[in-house]
């Protein structure tokens, strides 16, 4: 096959990316745009085969076979709450790709005379440095969601300036290598120093953060992908890669948007360190009490109202309470209580898991509200039933200017009527933040397990 | 063709596809973050076919050879489980009463 047989072929692979990313706007037919996208995959790898021609065929089965039945397994094996760091560990792996590929493609051009043209020197020098942090820094991100290690951020002194450094050096040994310093070596110190800088880079951010971090790597596999298609001269890895560095890109902006922070801030914060000013509020609110109530107090409170709203958060993932929510609020719809659920973009792990995770329930989903849509509704609201969330609904966000999250749009909860918190304990949340919420006078808190407590409700509103 | 003009083909599709990226992914609602990254995921796991190219040219080496043996592996595993990772979430985003208007 010639390579414009080629090029117009890997058009099919193109146009279905780009429907693919274009379906995904309406979750009606998201997931046939997957399929088309998949398709699209499919005639990818058939075209790059026949072009590639029958050297090593059985080893490209195998290593397929290796990978893909990795891929499928882990993927089909996978629970719905542990999405994020699965998408990380995938991530990764698309990223080491392109650092592996990198490496070859030198060594294929060495010894010199073989000496490659200098576009194609700098395509190698930064894929294989994009490609090492993305790997390294995925591969960190896996770990402490996956807490193997601890969620908390990692902090020394001197960190950013550290780290700012080795970028530096690393893009100086990137430069050097492209302006025609052929050795093997250097690339190898590139993508090993990659890969240093991937996790040092990735270890002082919060769990809380990591969902953002997370995009970005993904953005910059693509675009590791994308370089590397100027080193094999193929247009269907430069078109895909940037599509993904884009809408990565793009992606990571708008969840920092959400949460109110800058990119900056986010990467080099170390989210989590309390001010001393916050820790003054924490103590003041001390004085107020805590109000607890009996599930049977609760049955009825949510039995007789006009409208009830769920604001559920990652506490009711952990507790796989889902479906036992769904219940509830079908025994409620029955009863003729309006129903609906208000999802902070960044409740759960990413933004949009609790979604997917209130999907697998069953739950409509035009009955999920953002934000936007929520916060007027819950002045018209009767009960708002807060579970396992805590600091979305963190009233400290808006009024406490020493609060980490201070800033955060948040859901305003404490509009309704009442608003009733079901939580394990008085524990602070994730992110180690104290809540004023607990303390307000509407608050009625329900402690005990997410879905003991849910379940106690269900069996309550149905002896009603 | 030379090499340069072909260098400046591929710089202009690359610069494209970064207004194209922007302009595909501003109109997903929140509701499908999760799974466009996912799906994003898989699309760049069009590595793959990187990946067979060079473990296709593993007769220059065996290092080449390795190298393109491990990233076809991990270029397989990245397209296959992201892909299906994401139809599993979509999966689950279904409708109960039928005629609501869909959300923008």
């Amino acid at each position: 096959m010639s390579s414009n047989t080629a090029n117009v072929l890997y058009l099919i692979p193109i146009v279905t990316f780009i429907l693919a990313l274009r379906f995904l706007s309406n979750p009606a037919h998201a997931r046939r745009g997957n399929q088309i996208g998949a398709a699209g995959m499919l005639v990818a790898i058939v075209v790059t085969w026949i072009r590639a021609g029958g050297g090593s065929w059985w080893a490209l089965v195998i290593a397929m076979l290796i990978g893909g039945g990795l891929g499928a397994v882990g993927a089909r094996k996978v629970r719905m709450t542990a999405m994020p760091q699965m998408v990380a560990l995938f991530n990764g792996v698309g990223g080491g790709a392109a650092a592996l590929i990198a490496l070859a493609e030198l060594h294929r051009f060495l010894p010199p005379p073989g000496r490659p043209h200098y576009d194609t020197l700098v395509a190698i020098a930064f894929s294989g440095l994009i490609g090492a942090v993305s790997f390294a820094g995925s591969m960190i991100a896996f770990a402490k969601l996956q807490e193997l290690i601890g969620g908390r951020p990692i902090t020394y002194p001197g960190q950013n300036v550290g780290n700012v450094v080795l970028l530096v050096v690393l893009v100086v040994l990137a430069a050097l290598l492209s302006a025609g310093v052929q050795d093997q070596w250097l690339l190898w110190l590139v993508v090993g120093g990659g890969a240093l800088f991937g996790v040092l880079f990735v270890l002082p951010i919060g769990g809380a953060d990591m969902p953002v971090v997370i995009s970005l790597l993904n953005a910059f596999t693509g675009l590791a992908v994308a370089i590397g298609g100027f080193e094999l001269q193929n247009n269907v890895l430069i078109v895909a890669g940037m599509l993904v560095g884009a809408s990565g890109t793009l992606l990571t902006l708008l969840m920092g948007k959400a949460m109110n922070r800058s990119i900056g801030n986010l990467l080099f914060g170390a989210f989590g360190k309390i001010t001393p000013e916050a820790a003054a509020a924490v103590a003041s609110s001390d004085g107020g009490t805590v109000r607890s109530a009996s599930a049977e107090d609760v049955a009825v409170m949510l039995a007789y109202a006009h409208k009830v709203v769920f604001v559920p958060g990652y506490g009711l993932a952990v507790a796989q309470a889902q479906h036992d929510v769904r219940q509830l609020a079908d025994l409620l719809e029955d009863k003729g209580v309006e129903v609906s659920y208000a999802i902070h973009p960044v409740a759960g792990r990413m933004p949009g898991h609790m979604n997917v995770l209130l999907a697998e329930a069953n739950v409509p989903y035009p009955q999920l509200k953002e934000m936007d849509d929520a916060n007027p509704e819950f002045s018209r609201t009767d009960v708002a039933v807060v579970v396992g969330a805590n600091d979305v609904v963190n009233p400290d966000a808006r009024s406490n200017q020493g609060s980490p999250i201070y800033g955060m749009p948040i859901l305003n909860v404490d509009d309704a009527q009442t608003v009733v918190v079901l939580k394990r304990s008085m524990n602070p949340g994730f992110a180690g933040i104290e809540n004023p919420l607990f303390y307000n006078p509407k608050t009625v808190m329900l402690f005990g397990d997410a879905k003991d407590s849910i379940n106690k409700l269900v069996a309550d509103v149905k002896n009603l | 063709m030379s090499h340069d003009t072909l260098l400046v083909f591929e710089v202009t599709i690359l610069v494209l596809a970064i207004f194209l990226g922007f302009e595909v992914i501003s109109k997903v609602p929140t509701l499908l973050h999760t799974p466009l990254m996912s799906g994003t995921n898989a699309i760049h796991g069009i590595v793959v076919a990187g990946a067979m190219i060079v473990l296709a040219s593993g007769h220059k080496g065996p290092f080449i050879w390795v190298l393109g043996f491990l990233a076809v592996v991990l270029g397989a595993a990245n397209v296959v489980g992201g892909f299906v990772v994401t139809d599993r979430m979509l999966e689950m985003f279904k409708k109960r009463e039928p005629p609501q208007r869909d959300e923008k």
